[in-house]
C-alpha cells in the first residue's frame, strides 16, 4: 500500500504540457534558405503569369539560395569545428557537427553545379521554367537535412523529401516516354525502399526503445541484449532501404533504367546528390549509432561493397549507351565509398567524405558533357554518337577524356587521391581482400572508360555526320552548342577534379576534421 | 643551394607540352621546333647532372624535399642516385632523337609532341623520386601519354595494342598499389612512426613481417614484371612495340621496359631483401626462360619489328638475371645492359622505321639486296646488330658479359642456359640482316633511298654512344658502383645471404683461389 503511493507519488506531478523545442534556426539553416528560395521561385512564375519572360532570373535565384545556403554552412563549420563545439538541437532531431557541414558542402556544390548544367538544357528543350529550379532546390534541401539527422524518424523524413522531388524531375521531360517510365520506376522502387527503411526503423525501435541515433548508440554501448535478432534485422533493413538510395547491389536495379532515362542533367545531379546524402545517412546510422555493433554489420556491408564493386564495372563493359554505363559506373563507385564505409573507423568516415566530394564534380561534369552530345530532344547517347568526337569537338573531348580518367583513378585527378585514401582506411582496418577486390575493380573499370576515350579518339566520325553538323551550324547554332552556365559548371567541375588531385592536402585536412557527433 | 635538377627536369619537358600544345597544329614546323627545343634543353640538363654528380657517394644526391599531401604523409622527395643516374641520362637522350625522328606523324602534330614531352616528364619523375607515393603518380601518369601515342598515332591494329598495354600495366600498378599502401600502413602502426612513403625511413624500418615482406614483394614484383616484361606476362610487348609509332617504339623498348627492372632494383631488394634472396631462384628461372624464349621466337618472325621486339624479351632478361645474381657484378652488368639496350634497340627500331617508310611494310621477305642500294644504312644497320648482340667493342658485349660474370659465380646453371642465348641472338639478328640486306635487291629494293642527313642524326649518336661504352665503360661503372655496393650491403645486412667474397676481387681471385685450394 505504502509503495502503491510511493509510486503515485512518483508520478502525480505529471506535466502534460508537449515539450516545445527551442528552435535553433541556425541548425538547419541551410534547409530553410533553399526551401524559402524554391517557394520564391515558385511564387514568382505564379505572380508572374507569363507576362514577362523571367527565365534568365531563375537560375539567378535559385542560385542565390543555394549561395544563402551555403553561408550559413560556412558559419556553421565555423562553430562545430573551429570552435570544436559540436552539438544536437531541436531535441537531438539534428545534430550539427563537422561530417554534416562537410556532407552539406558536397550536396550545395552538387546542386549549384545541378542548376547550372541544367540552364542550356532548358533553354534547348524549351521547358524553361521555375519547375526545375524550385524541385532540384527541394530536393537538395530534403538531401541537407539527411546529412544532420540524428533521428531515425528523421532520416526517413529527409529521405521522402529528397525522394518526392527527384521522382518528379525524373519524369521531367514531359516529351520523351523513357522520362515518364523512369520517372515510375524510380517512384515505385522508391517507395517499395523507404517502406522498408521505415520498417527497420520500427524493429530497431523495438528492440532500442528509441529513435534517437544518440540514445541508440548510448543504450547499445551500456547495455548487453539477450537476443539481438530484432536489431539485427532492423540493422539489416536499415541497410536495404538506404542501399537503394546509394544503388549498391543487389540494390541497384533501378540506377541503369532511371539514369538512362531521366533528363541528363537531374541524372548528374541524382548520380551525385541522392548518392552524397545516403551515404551521409549511411555513414552517420551506421559508423554513428550502430557503431558498437560494427562486428556484426561490417559483414554485409563488405558484401555489399564486393558485389558493387564488381558488378558495378564488369557491366558497364558491356554497354553502348553511355548514360547507362555512367550509371553502372556509379554504382562501382558506390562501392569505393562503401568501402570507406566498411572499414567503420573515422579515416573511413572521412575518406568516404572526401570520395564523395571528389565524385559529385566529376559526375556532374560527365554528364554535363553527355548532356551537350545528347543534343536537342536529349538523345544522342550512345557510344556511336560519340564517335570522333576528339575531332568534331576537341574541348568538349580533353574535358570528357580527362574526367573519365578521374573515375578510372589516374594520378594528377581527385579521382585518385579519393581511391587512395579510401584504400588507405581499408588497409588501416586490416581489410586486405576488400582492398584487392577495389583494386581490381579499377583495373576492370579502366577499361570501359578507355573504351569511350577510343571511340572519341580513334575512331572517325560517322559518315556524313560533318555535313550534318555544318548542316545544323547553318540552321541555327553550333552542333555542341555550350551555354555560359553549362560552360562554367563543366569549366568547375574539370577544375575541381585538377586542384583536389594536385593539391588534395586542405580539402583532406578538411575532410579529416569533419567528425561525427559522437 | 645546389641547383634543383630534379625539380629543372621535371618542369622544362612539362613547361614544354603545354607550350607545344597551345601551338596550332597547322605550325608544324613551329611544333616541332619548340618540342624538341624544350627535349634540347632537358638533354643538357641531365648532362649537366651527370657532370655534377658526385662519384663517390652511395646515397641519393641533389634531394629535394618538401610536403605535398601533409594528411597522408606523402613528400615531394627527388634525389638521384647511381642507380637512376644513367636511366635519367638516358631518358633525356632518347626524347629528343625519338622526336627528331617522328617526321611523319600526320595527324594532330601538337597534341603528338606534347605528349612526347608529357611522357618525357612522367619518366624523369619515375626515376627521380624517393617518395613511393610520388613514384606511383608518375608511374600511372606515364600510362596515359603512351596510351594515345600508341592507340592514335600507331600502325593499324594500334587501339588493341593501346588497350592490351594500358591494361596490363594498370592490372600490375593496382597491385603495385596495393603493395605500396599495405607496407606504408603497416609501417605507420610501428610504435613510433608516422604515416610516410619516404622509401629511405622505410627501407630502414626492420619491423616488417617477413611472411608479409613475401606478400607485398610479389604485389610489386607482379607490377615490375609485367613491365619488364618477364616470361608469362610479356604478350602485351610484342603488340605495342609493333604497333607504336616509330619514335613509340623506341621510347617503349629505350625507357619503358627498363621502368621493371628498375623497380625491382629500386623497390623490392631495397624494401624487401629477404623476400628478394628467397624469390631470387624463381626470378633468376623466369628470366633465363625469358632469354631463351624471347630469342627463339624472335628467330621465327616474319615482321622485322616483331623480331626487334622480341629481342627486347631476351635482352632484358639479362637485367633480371643480373639483378636477382645479387652480385655487384651482376647488378653492374643489369644495369650496364638497360642503357646499352636503350642506345642499341631505340636505334634497331628507328632503322626499321626508315625501312618502313621507304616499302610501308615490315615483311622480312619484301627485302633483300638493300645494302646495295643503301650502302649507309646497310652498314650502320649492321654495327647496330653487332652491338645489340654483343660483339665485344660495343656496348652490348660489356654489359651482358658482367651480368652473366655475376650470375655464374653463384648460379652456375642458370648462366650456362643464359649464356645460349646470346649465341641465339647472333642468329636471330644476322639472318634477318641477312635476309633483308644481302643479296642482289629487286623490284623496288633496287631503288632503295639511302639514309638522309636527319635519319644519320637520330640513329649515329646512339651507335656513337655504345661504342664508347663499349671500349670504355669505366666512366658508367664507376658512377654505379658505389650505389650498387651500398645496395648489396644492405640486402646481406637483412638477410642471411652473402656475397661470395670472390666477387668483388673479379675473375683474376677466381685463379687464384683455385690455385689455392689445390
Amino acid at each position: 500500500m505504502i509503495g502503491l503511493v510511493a509510486l503515485l507519488g512518483q508520478t502525480a506531478p505529471v506535466d502534460t504540457r508537449i515539450p516545445v523545442p527551442k528552435v535553433d534556426w541556425l541548425a538547419v539553416g541551410p534547409e530553410v534558405a533553399l526551401i524559402a528560395t524554391a517557394m520564391v521561385l515558385v511564387l514568382m512564375a505564379a505572380l508572374n503569369r507569363g507576362r514577362r519572360d523571367l527565365s534568365g532570373i531563375y537560375l539567378d535565384v535559385g542560385l542565390a539560395g543555394v549561395a544563402a545556403s551555403g553561408l550559413i554552412t560556412v558559419k556553421l563549420w565555423s562553430i562545430v569545428v573551429s570552435k570544436g563545439a559540436a552539438y544536437q538541437t531541436l531535441s537531438g532531431m539534428v545534430a550539427v557537427d563537422g561530417f554534416a557541414v562537410f556532407a552539406r558542402t558536397i550536396i550545395l556544390s552538387a546542386t549549384a553545379l545541378g542548376l547550372l548544367v541544367a540552364q542550356g538544357y532548358l533553354r534547348r528543350e524549351q521547358v524553361e521554367g521555375p519547375e526545375y529550379h524550385a524541385l532540384l532546390l527541394l530536393s537538395a534541401s530534403g538531401m541537407l537535412l539527411m546529412t544532420s539527422a540524428n533521428d531515425l524518424i528523421v532520416v526517413f523524413l529527409a529521405l521522402e523529401i529528397l525522394s518526392i522531388a527527384l521522382y518528379v524531375l525524373a519524369a521531367f521531360d514531359r516529351k520523351r516516354l523513357e522520362s515518364g517510365e523512369a520517372g515510375l520506376k524510380y517512384f515505385v522502387l522508391g517507395a517499395f525502399s523507404s517502406a522498408v527503411l521505415l520498417y527497420g526503423v520500427a524493429m530497431v525501435y523495438g528492440a532500442t526503445g528509441t529513435t534517437s541515433l544518440t540514445a541508440i548508440a548510448d543504450f547499445l554501448a551500456q547495455n548487453t541484449l539477450f537476443s539481438s535478432g530484432l536489431l539485427l534485422a532492423g540493422f539489416a533493413l536499415i541497410l536495404v532501404g538506404l542501399g537503394f538510395k546509394v544503388a549498391a547491389v543487389p540494390f541497384h536495379m533501378w540506377t541503369p533504367d532511371v539514369c538512362q532515362g531521366s533528363p541528363t542533367p537531374v541524372t548528374g545531379f541524382m548520380a551525385a546528390g541522392a548518392k552524397a546524402a545516403g551515404f551521409a545517412a549511411l555513414l552517420r546510422v551506421f559508423v554513428g549509432g550502430f557503431g558498437s555493433y560494427a562486428v556484426d554489420w561490417r559483414p554485409l556491408v563488405l558484401v555489399l561493397a564486393i558485389a558493387s564493386l564488381l558488378v558495378g564495372s564488369v557491366v558497364a563493359l558491356v554497354q553502348q549507351d553511355v548514360k547507362r554505363m555512367l550509371a553502372y559506373s556509379s554504382i562501382s563507385h558506390a562501392g569505393y565509398v562503401l568501402i570507406g564505409v566498411q572499414a567503420a573507423s573515422k579515416d573511413g568516415v572521412s575518406s568516404a567524405l572526401f570520395y564523395l566530394l571528389a565524385y559529385t564534380f566529376m559526375v556532374v561534369g560527365s554528364f554535363a558533357i553527355v548532356t551537350i552530345v545528347g543534343r536537342k530532344g536529349d538523345r544522342r547517347h550512345s557510344l556511336d554518337d560519340y564517335r570522333g568526337l576528339g575531332s568534331r569537338a576537341p574541348l568538349l573531348a580533353a574535358a570528357m577524356t580527362f574526367l573519365l580518367l578521374a573515375q578510372a583513378g589516374i594520378p594528377l585527378t581527385s579521382g585518385f587521391v579519393a581511391k587512395f585514401n579510401v584504400f588507405e582506411a581499408s588497409v588501416q582496418a586490416r581489410e586486405y581482400g576488400l582492398t584487392l577486390v577495389g583494386v581490381i575493380s579499377t583495373v576492370i573499370a579502366t577499361f570501359f572508360y578507355l573504351r569511350l576515350i577510343v571511340v572519341m579518339y580513334m575512331t572517325d566520325a560517322p559518315e556524313g555526320s560533318e555535313e550534318a553538323d555544318a548542316a545544323a551550324e547553318t540552321a541555327g547554332g553550333r552542333p555542341f552548342a555550350l551555354d555560359p552556365a553549362t560552360a562554367l559548371a563543366l569549366g568547375i567541375a574539370v577544375v575541381a577534379t585538377l586542384v583536389m588531385g594536385v593539391a588534395p592536402g586542405y580539402f583532406l585536412d578538411l575532410a579529416g576534421r569533419a567528425t561525427l557527433l559522437f | 643551394m645546389a641547383f634543383p635538377y630534379a625539380a629543372a627536369l621535371l618542369a622544362v619537358p612539362a613547361a614544354g607540352a603545354a607550350v607545344t600544345a597551345a601551338i596550332p597544329a597547322s605550325k608544324e614546323k613551329a611544333v616541332r621546333a619548340v618540342s624538341i627545343g624544350f627535349s634540347l634543353v632537358a638533354l643538357i640538363l641531365s648532362a649537366a647532372l651527370l657532370v655534377d654528380f658526385d662519384k663517390g657517394v652511395a646515397g641519393y644526391q641533389f634531394v629535394e624535399s618538401k610536403v605535398w599531401i601533409k594528411p597522408l604523409g606523402i613528400h615531394y622527395l627527388m634525389g638521384v642516385d647511381g642507380i637512376s643516374l644513367f636511366m635519367v641520362v638516358l631518358t633525356g637522350l632518347l626524347f629528343p632523337i625519338a622526336m627528331l625522328a617522328s617526321t611523319h606523324v600526320g595527324k594532330r602534330v601538337n597534341a603528338y609532341f606534347a605528349l612526347m614531352l608529357v611522357l618525357e616528364a612522367a619518366l624523369m619523375g619515375i626515376f627521380l623520386s624517393v617518395d613511393l607515393f610520388l613514384f606511383f603518380v608518375f608511374w600511372e601518369a606515364m600510362l596515359v601519354p603512351m596510351y594515345f601515342l600508341i592507340g592514335v598515332w600507331g600502325y593499324d591494329r594500334r587501339v588493341y595494342a593501346a588497350l592490351k598495354f594500358f591494361i596490363y600495366t594498370a592490372a600490375g600498378s593496382a597491385l603495385l598499389l596495393l603493395g605500396i599502401l599495405s607496407l606504408a600502413v603497416l609501417h605507420a602502426k610501428a610504435p613510433g612512426a608516422h604515416l610516410t612513403f619516404d622509401l629511405r625511413t622505410l627501407m630502414a624500418w626492420k619491423g616488417l613481417d617477413p611472411n608479409t615482406a613475401r606478400w607485398l614483394f610479389l604485389a610489386f614484383g607482379a607490377s615490375f614484371a609485367i613491365k619488364v616484361p618477364l616470361f608469362p606476362l610479356h604478350t602485351w610487348l610484342p603488340d605495342a612495340h609493333v604497333e607504336a609509332p616509330t619514335a613509340g617504339s623506341v621510347l617503349l623498348a629505350g625507357l619503358l621496359l627498363k621502368l621493371g627492372a628498375y623497380g625491382f632494383l629500386r623497390f623490392s631488394l631495397t624494401l624487401f631483401p629477404q623476400a628478394s634472396v628467397d624469390f631470387a631462384p624463381l626470378m633468376l628461372t623466369l628470366a633465363t626462360i625469358g632469354i631463351l624464349y624471347g630469342a627463339i621466337v624472335a628467330t621465327m618472325q616474319r615482321d622485322l619489328k616483331k623480331v626487334v621486339a622480341y629481342s627486347s624479351v631476351a635482352h632484358l632478361g639479362f637485367v633480371v638475371l643480373g639483378t636477382f645474381a645479387l652480385t655487384t657484378v651482376g647488378i653492374e652488368g643489369g644495369l650496364f645492359t638497360m642503357v646499352s639496350h636503350g642506345l642499341t634497340t631505340g636505334a634497331l627500331f628507328l632503322l626499321v622505321g626508315i625501312l618502313y617508310d621507304r616499302r610501308h611494310t615490315r615483311q622480312i621477305d619484301a627485302f633483300g639486296g638493300v645494302w646495295k642500294a643503301a650502302p649507309k644504312l646497310g652498314g650502320i644497320f649492321l654495327a647496330v646488330t653487332f652491338a645489340s648482340i654483343g660483339l665485344p667493342g660495343l656496348s652490348g658485349f660489356v654489359g651482358e658479359f658482367l651480368s652473366l660474370i655475376g650470375t655464374f659465380v653463384v648460379h652456375r646453371p642458370y648462366a650456362v642456359f643464359a649464356a645460349a642465348g646470346v649465341i641465339l641472338a647472333a642468329v636471330y639478328m644476322l639472318w634477318s640482316f641477312q635476309r633483308v640486306f644481302t643479296g642482289e635487291p629487286t623490284g623496288e629494293n633496287a631503288t632503295f633511298a639511302d639514309m638522309n642527313r636527319l635519319e644519320m642524326a637520330t640513329v649515329l649518336p646512339l651507335l656513337g654512344f655504345s661504342l664508347f661504352l663499349g671500349l670504355y665503360p669505366k666512366p658508367l661503372l664507376e658512377r654505379v658502383e658505389p650505389s650498387v655496393k651500398a645496395l648489396i650491403a644492405h640486402v646481406e645486412s637483412r638477410s642471411d645471404y652473402q656475397q661470395p667474397k670472390v666477387v668483388e676481387l673479379g675473375p683474376k681471385a677466381v685463379a687464384s683461389s683455385k690455385a689455392g685450394a689445390k
